[in-house]
C-alpha cells in the first residue's frame, strides 16, 4: 500500500518447485525408422539461459527419449531411466525393448503422481518387429503409441502442421488413390526441419539449434544419411538397430 | 522482471496466457492467488541475507568469475566485506548469489567433500564438472523436499583434460552451461554486454581483456542494481590453478546525475 | 564336529592369533574354479574356467560386468558373489549419479573390502565365501585387484585365484615382467597359458569352458568395437581364435598342479 503497510491481503509466499524452460520436441515414426528431434534453447521467462542444452537423449541403440518442460525434472528423469536400463542390462545382458521402456516410463511417471515430474516425454525408436514407433506421455504417465507427436512450447504451432503433413488431415487424395501410410526418411526429415524453422519464427522460446536423432531398423540401409551434412552415427554396435544424430542451426534471435 | 532473489522460485502463473501477450506486471491473474493446499503445511521460505549477481565467462586461459562483496538484509546494505567466490579443490571456483547462510552451508559441505577426496590420496580428485554435478544433486534434492537452498550458483574451472567448464545451478535444480553466464540482475543487464564481448572470441580474449570486460559489467551493474556495491572480487581458473583477487574498488562517475531531469525538486 | 576349539566363532582368535573361520572362508575360494587376471600398460584382462555339474547342465557364470569400466571374475560361492557384485554395481551407479564420474577402481574394491572386513570382526556374521579378481580402467590407467574374504584388496600385475591357482601363479611369476608391453592378443595368450596350468590332467580349455573379460581398446580379433575400451566378456565361438594361438603343451612339460591344492586344507594344529 502507499502508506507502506501490507494490509490488503495475506501475502502468498509459498515456494514454487517448478518452472518452465521452453523449447519444443517432436517425433515421427516411419515404416522402418523413427526421427526424434528437439531444439537446444533453454530459457526461463524472457531470458535465454543457454543456446545448447540437449533435450533429446539416446537410451539404447533402438530407443531415443525427448524430454520437455521443467529442465531440472527432465534431466533427473532421463538419468533415472538410464539407471533402470542399466539394471536391466545387468540382469538380462541385453537392451530393454522399446515397448518395455515405454511401460517403464509410464510407471516411473505415475509413481510421482502427487509430485509430478513436470515433463512431457516423447519416446521414439524401433520395436522388436522392426517397425518405427513413437510413444508420447503426459507428465503423470498416460501414454499411447502414435505415428507422430509434437510437445512443448510450440506444440500448438507444430502439431496441426504434422496432422496435415503426416496424417493428411484436410487433404483429399487424388482420384483413385489413397494417402501413403508411411513417408520416406527424406520427406520426414524435411518436415521436421520445416517444423522447427517455422516454430522458431513464431515462438520466442524456440531456436538456437536443432538435434534430430534418427533410429534405423536393423538391416535397413543408411542410404541418404551417410552423406548428409552434420550427420553422425552414435550406435554402439553395427549389427543391430542404428542411431544417428543430425545437428542443424536455428535462428538465434 | 523477476530478478531479485526474493522473487525466485515464486509462481509466474503464465498458464492462462501461454503466448505472453501481456506485459508481465499487468498479466491477468498475476496477483497472488490462494492455493487450496497451502493452509495444510506451511514451509514458507525466503532468503534473508542475500548476495546479488555473479558473472562469469570463458576466456583464452580458462574461466573468469566476479562478484561484489555485499550481503544485503532486504534493502539494507548489511555486510560489505563478504566473499561470495569460493575455491573448491585445485581447479574449481564456486560463486553464489541468493541467501548467504545457505551458501555458507554449501561451502562447508564442499570443503568437507574436498577433504574426504584428499584423504583418499589415490590420484583422483573432483574437478569442476564433478562439483557441479554434486551441487545439482544437492540443490534438486532440497527443492524436491520443498526445502530449497535459496541460491543461484555458478561453477567454473578447468577439467583434467584441459577443457574449460562453466555451469549454473539454482534453487530449483535447473542447470545449464554456456560460455557466458550471469545470475540475478546480471542475467538481464550483464549478459547482453558479455555475449557481444565474448561469444565467438573465447579463445582470443586475454586475461587482461577479460578483467576489463568484467570490470565494465560490474560497473554497469553497480549503476543499475540497487542491491550492489562498488567493491568486487575477480576469480580466475587457469592451468596455474585458482586465483581470487583482493577486493577491487570500482571507479565510477556520477557527473551525469546533475543532467537528469524529471525527478525530485528541479522543474527544468 | 569341529576341527579345533577356536573355529566356531569368527570373532575369537586362536592362541596362535588366527581367525579360523576366515581361513575356512578362504578354502571356499579355493574350491571354486580358477580365474586369472593380467594387466599391461593398456589393458587389463580376466580369464576364467567355467564348470558345469554334468553333461546336461550349463556352465556356471564366472564373470560379471559391474559398469562400463569395471568387471569381475569370481571364485567361490556364487550366491555371495551376487550379493557383492550387486553392491559394486550400486556403488558404481551412485558415483555416476552424484558426480557423473565413473567410480575410481581402487575405491570400488575398497568398498567391498570394507564390507568383508566387518564380517570378520562382528559377532553373528560370517565371512564372504568368495574371492574376486577385479579389472577396470580409470584416469590412472588399467588396474587389476584381488579381493578376498579377509577384507584385503591388493593391486597386481598378474594374479590368479581358485582351484589349483598356484600353478597359474607359477606361470605368471615366470612371465610377468613381459606383460607390461604386451598387445591384447599376447596378453590373452599368456592368460590362457596360465589358466591351462590349473586344469586337471585330462582336461583342456574349450570355447565352452573359458571366459575372457577385457577392458581396454579392442583387439585385432574382436568383431565388435568396444567404445571407450569398455568392459566386455568374450565367450563361445568368439574365443576360438584365441584358443588356437596357444602353444600345445609338451607331453613331458611342466608338472601338473599338486593335487593337494584342491583338497580341503589341514589346519596346523
Amino acid at each position: 500500500m502507499p502508506d507502506g503497510s501490507f494490509a490488503q491481503q495475506p501475502q502468498q509466499r509459498q515456494f514454487n518447485p517448478y518452472t518452465e524452460n521452453g523449447g519444443t520436441i517432436l517425433a515421427i515414426a516411419g515404416a522402418d525408422f523413427t526421427v526424434i528431434a528437439g531444439d537446444t534453447r533453454q530459457s526461463e521467462g524472457y531470458s535465454i539461459q543457454t543456446r545448447y542444452a540437449p533435450k533429446v537423449f539416446r537410451l539404447t541403440d533402438r530407443a531415443v527419449l525427448a524430454v520437455n518442460g521443467f529442465a531440472a525434472d527432465g534431466n533427473m528423469f532421463v538419468k533415472k531411466v538410464k539407471q533402470r536400463l542399466e539394471w536391466y542390462r545387468h540382469a538380462h545382458a541385453k537392451d530393454m525393448p522399446l515397448r518395455a521402456i515405454a511401460r517403464l516410463i509410464q510407471t516411473m511417471l505415475y509413481a510421482q503422481r502427487f509430485f509430478p515430474y513436470y515433463v512431457y516425454n516423447i519416446l521414439g525408436g524401433i520395436e522388436e518387429d522392426g517397425s518405427g514407433a513413437v510413444y508420447s506421455f503426459d507428465p503423470v504417465g498416460s501414454y499411447e503409441r502414435e505415428a507422430c507427436r509434437a510437445a512443448g512450447a510450440a506444440q500448438a504451432l507444430v502439431q496441426p502442421f504434422l496432422d496435415n503433413q503426416i496424417y493428411f488431415k484436410n487433404q483429399m487424395a487424388a482420384a483413385g488413390q489413397s494417402h501413403p501410410l508411411h513417408l520416406p526418411l527424406s520427406d520426414v526429415l524435411a518436415i521436421v526441419i520445416d517444423s522447427f524453422t517455422s516454430a522458431t519464427e513464431r515462438h520466442i522460446e524456440v531456436g538456437d539449434g536443432l538435434e534430430m536423432y534418427v533410429v534405423l531398423a536393423k538391416g535397413r540401409s543408411s542410404q541418404g544419411l551417410d552423406g548428409l551434412r552434420g550427420a553422425q552415427e552414435i550406435s554402439t554396435t553395427n549389427d543391430g538397430d542404428r542411431v544417428f544424430v543430425i545437428r542443424r542451426e536455428l535462428k538465434k534471435d | 522482471m523477476d530478478h531479485f532473489p526474493t522473487s525466485w522460485g515464486r509462481p509466474r502463473n503464465e498458464a492462462i496466457d501461454a503466448f505472453n501477450t501481456y506485459p508481465l506486471h499487468q498479466r491477468p491473474g498475476h496477483a497472488p492467488k490462494t492455493d487450496t493446499f497451502t493452509d495444510g503445511v506451511q514451509r514458507t521460505q525466503q532468503p534473508i541475507v542475500t548476495g546479488t549477481s555473479i558473472l562469469a565467462f570463458h576466456y583464452k586461459d580458462g574461466i573468469i568469475m566476479a562478484a561484489d562483496t555485499l550481503a544485503s538484509y532486504g534493502s539494507l546494505a548489511r555486510f560489505k566485506t563478504i566473499q561470495r567466490l569460493h575455491p573448491v579443490g585445485a581447479r574449481t571456483v564456486v560463486g553464489a548469489s541468493g541467501d548467504m547462510s545457505d551458501f555458507q552451508y554449501l561451502q562447508n559441505q564442499l570443503d568437507q567433500l574436498t577433504i574426504d577426496e584428499f584423504t583418499e590420496n589415490d590420484g583422483h580428485d573432483l574437478g569442476p564438472a564433478e562439483i557441479h554435478e554434486y551441487l545439482s544433486r544437492v540443490m534438486y534434492g532440497r527443492r524436491s523436499k520443498m526445502n530449497p537452498l535459496w541460491n543461484a550458483i555458478l561453477v567454473g574451472g578447468k577439467k583434467d583434460n584441459g577443457e574449460r567448464f562453466l555451469a549454473y545451478v539454482d534453487l530449483l535444480g535447473t542447470t545449464y552451461s554456456a560460455a557466458t553466464i550471469a545470475t540475478g540482475y546480471g542475467a538481464h543487464i550483464a549478459i547482453p554486454l558479455l555475449r557481444s564481448a565474448v561469444e565467438g572470441r573465447e579463445n582470443e580474449i586475454t586475461e587482461e581483456q577479460a578483467r576489463e570486460i568484467m570490470t565494465t559489467c560490474m560497473r554497469v551493474l553497480f549503476y543499475r542494481d540497487a542491491r550492489s556495491l562498488d567493491k568486487f572480487q575477480i576469480a580466475t581458473v587457469t592451468d596455474a590453478g585458482v586465483n581470487i583477487s583482493e577486493p577491487i574498488k570500482l571507479e565510477t562517475s556520477w557527473n551525469f546525475a546533475e543532467n537528469i531531469r524529471g525527478y525530485g525538486a528541479q522543474t527544468q | 564336529m569341529f576341527r579345533n576349539t577356536y573355529d566356531s566363532d569368527n570373532t575369537v582368535f586362536s592362541p596362535q592369533g588366527r581367525l579360523h573361520q576366515v581361513e575356512y572362508a578362504l578354502e571356499a575360494v579355493k574350491q571354486g574354479s580358477a580365474a586369472v587376471g593380467i594387466k599391461s600398460k593398456t589393458h587389463a584382462i580376466l580369464l576364467a574356467l567355467k564348470r558345469s555339474s554334468g553333461e546336461l547342465a550349463s556352465y556356471q557364470q564366472k564373470m560379471y560386468r559391474i559398469d562400463d569400466h569395471v568387471g569381475i571374475a569370481i571364485a567361490g560361492l556364487t550366491s555371495d558373489a551376487r550379493v557383492l557384485s550387486n553392491f559394486m554395481r550400486q556403488q558404481a551407479m551412485s558415483s555416476r549419479m552424484v558426480f557423473n564420474r565413473p567410480i575410481p577402481v581402487n575405491r570400488l574394491v575398497s568398498s567391498i573390502a570394507d564390507k568383508a572386513q566387518v564380517n570378520t570382526q562382528e559377532y553373528g556374521r560370517r565371512p564372504y565365501g568368495v574371492g574376486f579378481l577385479v579389472i577396470g580402467q580409470d584416469k590412472t590407467g588399467p588396474h587389476l585387484y584381488e579381493f578376498s574374504p579377509w577384507g584385503n584388496s591388493y593391486e597386481y600385475y598378474a594374479m590368479s585365484i581358485g582351484a589349483r591357482s598356484q600353478s597359474a601363479k607359477t606361470y605368471l611369476e615366470k612371465h610377468y615382467e613381459s606383460f607390461a608391453d604386451c598387445s591384447l592378443d599376447e596378453l590373452i595368450k599368456h592368460g590362457l597359458h596360465a589358466l591351462r596350468e590349473t586344469l586337471q590332467q585330462d582336461k583342456e580349455l574349450t570355447i565352452s569352458n573359458t571366459s575372457i573379460g577385457i577392458v581396454g581398446p579392442s583387439g585385432e580379433h574382436e568383431a565388435a568395437a568396444a567404445p571407450g575400451g569398455a568392459f566386455r566378456i568374450l565367450e563361445g565361438d568368439t574365443i576360438d581364435v584365441y584358443l588356437k594361438t596357444m602353444v600345445p603343451k609338451e607331453e613331458a612339460g611342466e608338472p601338473a598342479a599338486p593335487a593337494a591344492a584342491d583338497e580341503d586344507v589341514q589346519m596346523a594344529e
